[in-house]
């Protein structure tokens, strides 16, 4: 009975499934999908090395204090990073006092309640404090930037495929629409306030291009600002807020790992030795 | 324990002994994991797996109780507590991305031992009950994964909640109250959220009750072993201390090492970047996908696009889905075949090796963005999957001529019955006469 | 150790003697010693998870700005999520501190002891009550501050003086001072 049962079962399931097969084979034939401009014109990110990407690579400290400047100086006027709080600099190198100072310096300040009156006000951020948001709420966001809510930036390179490479190409991959993109799809054309980006998942962004000239930002260590070392600089600084403790993790991969590797040759070792009696007879 | 000659449990020391006699833990133990446990001497490495899969649930016991201690379970925080945990708790990256990755590495062994006992027919009688019970363990696993990739609520936690419960949504009539049930609202949220952090907790513990239902099943029977012949005396055992406690040592070691080297070099290789986005009941992600354990279940789900008159395609892909894993539940009475060991079934082989195959397919169209021609593929792999079951496994066993079978485990391993010097040892324990088919 | 027990002896069961006996077993041990080091290595994160984690740690001191507390008045703010009271004392609540005979109390300590020297005026100290745990009165506007001007603890009526020391009641001890510094003349860091 189970058997005949089964054997009906199967027989609905798999001939359906081949009929469902030569319906949807039918209609690929017949009516090919169209292409779409997202799947001719979108770009991986660009390939690009970071003193972080081997798996014992470490994160360059100037580099990610480089980054933090760019990341103040431009990203912070419409960007949060609401995971990272200012005590959290210490990771790239700064010392209590140096925190203290980036945080009472800081352009955006910390809401808080007034404690006289109970009023909603604001305060100078303090170590502790996580890095305030440019916009009160979303709604605040998109009214001030067309419509678009700029992401949240602390975890971006996590969020997307090869993020630090990502941040990386669409920093530097604002271009004018390519003409053969036009003519393969007419209507494709970049709307009014939005940016061609072959970068973005969708090619139209509307984030302007924030990196623009070289030099944009001036840098304490005396490296060249070009639009191409700021953008790799801020994508280093944005892995970091995104995987803080990268360093402390390959670290303790390196000794588990070797101390697993010892261990389970001598778990070998004794398997072979208990084992020496029932094997030696064969 | 059914074997006779299985040693007994004499404690030595008089503080065991006091316990021995209070509360027979110590020897519990002894008979099911010591030396009091008579196991086939020729488990193969495949073996492994059993103990391995038990080693996973209590990595992800041990460290999702602690995950548990620091998490939020409220869609306003529960983001953010994750993220704390990752960058401010002690250890925390730790013992978070080891959750995470050992959900995988559960699901890798349990794949593996399920494919062990597929390929050696370990779920023929007597080990029938072995097989359901393990089949339970599985089910009760994916609705625990499933349940804890919802918690961190991410992009992919809030629509993965959505689109599963709203499977639900396809059954006629009950479906969109089950649905609404099962959130507790109208869209993942809150009532969801806590309600899967309340059974994530629990349900692991379900599962480490029904892993010791089990091993006792196990123990009736004793383990099978990789020719499929049954135990025939003392001279084809030995006991699972410290043999198989060796083994299993070695094989845990080699477990760690893979799973660390995961855990420490590439922790989010097996997620998916939408989850680091904090969910968006706004915005769907481009191509929603499960974690990659679900991504042959997926694949059929999703194979199924055209409607059977007036049953929906989608109703069809829920059915077939859920089918496809209560498929298994009948699987000691679809396969008659007596052998168990594909070793000895040479047409069952190569179907078993184009299952492995159609179910990888699966996988990797399951992933895939549901468009062709990835669609197509899943279309005619799981036809095969069904039909390989229903249909082909049934017909195999009436008809397929298995190989000879060697007559002992002991002549297996070593070309004959039984090790000289041991027949005197054990008179009466000699070789069997009886050809072993059935085992 | 049960385990090294048996393997120990199986390892000896298994060789043939001599030197084959000791190196097998000092394999066995050492494979087995491996694991146990391991499995306390890993019981390292897991107690230390529960340690503070640093977001709690990073405000483990507190800045309070002393430059609105008039003489007389005293603020309730919190330091470690516990209640802390800053005090300005007047001359004559000072002048009430020293009367008395330290060596008479019953946690003898002299004001100086509890403030910072050349700034006797500014007594702080934590708001919990050395008995059980109570936040005492005497913080606030208004508030019964006890038969000796300090605190008073309503739930067991522990009376602390003008210096915050137990004079009466159940209390063991002086209201805690914390480790604090000024930053400024109006300003303290405690913690």
């Amino acid at each position: 009975m189970i058997r005949i049962g089964a054997f009906l079962v199967g027989l609905f399931f798999a001939g359906w499934l081949l009929i469902s097969f030569l319906v949807g084979a039918v209609a690929f034939v017949t009516e090919p999908p169209a292409k779409t401009v997202e799947h001719e014109f979108h770009r991986d990110p660009k390939h690009v090395s970071f003193s972080f990407d081997s798996p014992f690579g470490k994160y360059d400290q100037a580099q990610l204090q480089r980054g933090f400047q760019v990341f103040k100086e431009v990203c912070s006027a419409c960007h949060s990073l609401k995971f990272v709080a200012f005590r959290d600099l210490k990771g790239i190198g700064y010392n209590e006092a140096e925190i203290k100072a980036i945080a009472k310096q800081w352009a955006i300040k910390t809401p808080d309640v007034d404690p006289k009156t109970g009023e909603m006000s604001t305060r100078d951020p303090i170590p502790a404090d996580y890095f305030p948001k440019p916009f009160a709420n979303n709604v605040a966001a998109a009214a001030a930037n067309n419509n678009a809510i700029p992401p949240d930036l602390s975890l971006m390179t996590k969020a997307r495929h090869h993020g630090s490479a990502y941040v990386y190409s669409l920093l530097t991959g604002f271009q004018a629409q390519p003409a053969e993109l036009l003519k393969e799809f007419p209507d494709a054309k970049t709307p009014a306030g939005l940016h061609y980006n072959p970068y973005f998942a969708n090619l139209n962004l509307a984030m302007a291009p924030p990196l623009t000239a070289d030099g944009q930002v001036t840098y304490g260590d005396g490296t060249k600002a070009t639009v191409d070392q700021m953008s790799q600089d801020v994508a280093a600084f944005l892995t970091w807020t995104a995987e803080p403790k990268l360093e402390n993790r390959r670290r303790a991969g390196l000794a588990t790992i070797f101390f697993l590797l010892i261990a389970t040759g001598l778990a070998y070792m004794a398997y072979q030795n208990i084992w020496a009696d029932k094997k030696k007879a064969a | 324990m059914s074997f006779p000659w299985a040693e007994h449990y004499t404690p030595k020391h008089p503080a065991m002994q006091w316990i021995d006699e209070k509360l027979p833990l110590p020897r519990l133990v002894y008979n099911a994991v010591g030396a009091g446990y008579p196991v086939p001497r020729n488990l193969n490495y495949f073996w492994n797996f059993g103990v391995l899969a038990g080693l996973a649930l209590m990595i992800q016991i041990v460290t999702g109780v602690i995950m548990a201690m620091h998490y939020g379970a409220n869609t306003l925080v529960a983001f953010g507590t994750v993220e704390q945990t990752m960058r401010d708790v002690n250890a925390g990256w730790l013992m978070r991305y080891a959750h995470a990755n050992g959900a995988s590495f559960f699901f890798i062994v349990v794949y593996l031992h399920i494919f062990r006992g597929l390929f050696f027919g370990s779920y023929k009688a007597p080990r029938e009950m072995v097989w359901l019970l393990g089949l339970v363990i599985f089910l009760l696993m994916m609705a625990t994964a499933f349940m804890g990739y919802v918690l961190p609520w991410g992009q992919m936690s809030y629509w993965g909640a959505k689109v599963i419960t709203g499977l639900f949504g396809a059954i006629p009539v009950v479906g969109e109250p089950i649905q609404t049930w099962l959130l507790g609202g109208f869209a993942p949220g809150n009532a969801s959220l806590n309600r899967f952090f309340s059974l994530h907790f629990l349900l692991p513990f379900v599962i480490a009750a029904v892993v010791i239902l089990h091993i006792w099943a196990l123990h009736i029977p004793g383990s099978s072993n990789p020719t499929g012949v049954e135990v025939k005396g003392p001279q084809d055992t030995v006991p699972f201390h410290p043999y198989y406690t060796a083994k299993d040592g070695f094989g845990a070691g080699v477990f760690l090492i893979l799973f660390a080297i995961l855990l420490f070099y590439a922790p989010n290789y097996l997620g998916h970047p939408d989850n680091y986005i904090e969910a968006n009941p706004l915005s769907t992600p481009a191509h929603i996908v499960p974690e990659w354990y679900f991504w042959p279940f997926y694949a059929i789900l999703r194979a199924f696009t055209v409607d059977f008159f007036f049953v929906p395609a989608k109703l069809l892909g829920v059915l077939a889905m859920f089918a496809s894993i209560l498929l298994l539940f009948f699987l000691p009475w679809l396969d008659t075949s007596p052998v168990r060991s594909g070793n000895y079934r040479p047409t069952f082989k190569k179907f078993f090796w184009i299952l492995i195959l159609d179910v990888l397919i699966l996988g990797y169209c399951g992933g895939a963005p549901a468009a062709e021609p990835y669609v197509m593929i899943s279309q005619v792999a799981a036809a095969y999957y069904f039909a390989h079951f229903l249909i082909i496994l049934p017909l195999i066993s009436r008809f397929e001529k298995p190989l000879p079978l060697p007559n002992s485990i002991t002549e297996a391993v070593l070309g004959r019955d039984v090790i000289e010097g041991e027949r005197e040892a054990l008179p009466g324990m000699g070789s069997d006469p009886q050809p072993s088919h059935a085992g | 150790m049960a385990i090294v027990e048996h393997v120990d002896s199986e390892g000896t069961a298994v060789s043939s003697g001599g030197d084959g006996v000791r190196r097998r077993d000092f394999i066995n041990i050492a494979a087995v010693s491996f694991a146990g080091v391991g499995a306390v290595a890993v019981v390292v994160p897991l107690v230390d998870q529960m340690n503070p984690s640093a977001d709690v740690l990073a405000l483990a001191s507190t800045e309070v700005d002393l430059s609105a507390i008039q003489p007389g008045q005293a603020i309730k703010t919190t330091f470690r999520s516990q209640p802390l009271f800053v005090r300005h004392l007047t001359e004559k609540e000072i002048a009430e501190a020293d009367k008395v005979d330290a060596s008479s109390l019953r946690d003898p300590q002299t004001l100086e002891e509890r403030t910072v020297d050349g700034k006797k005026q500014w007594l702080v100290t934590m708001g919990v009550c050395t008995h059980l745990g109570c936040v005492p009165l005497g913080a606030g506007e208004g508030e019964n501050r006890g038969e000796y001007g300090g605190y008073f603890c309503p739930c067991h009526g522990s009376s602390y003086d003008t210096a915050a020391r137990i004079r009466k009641g159940p209390a063991p001890k002086n209201l805690e001072v914390p480790k604090f510094s000024f930053t400024s003349d109006t300003a303290i860091l405690v913690g």
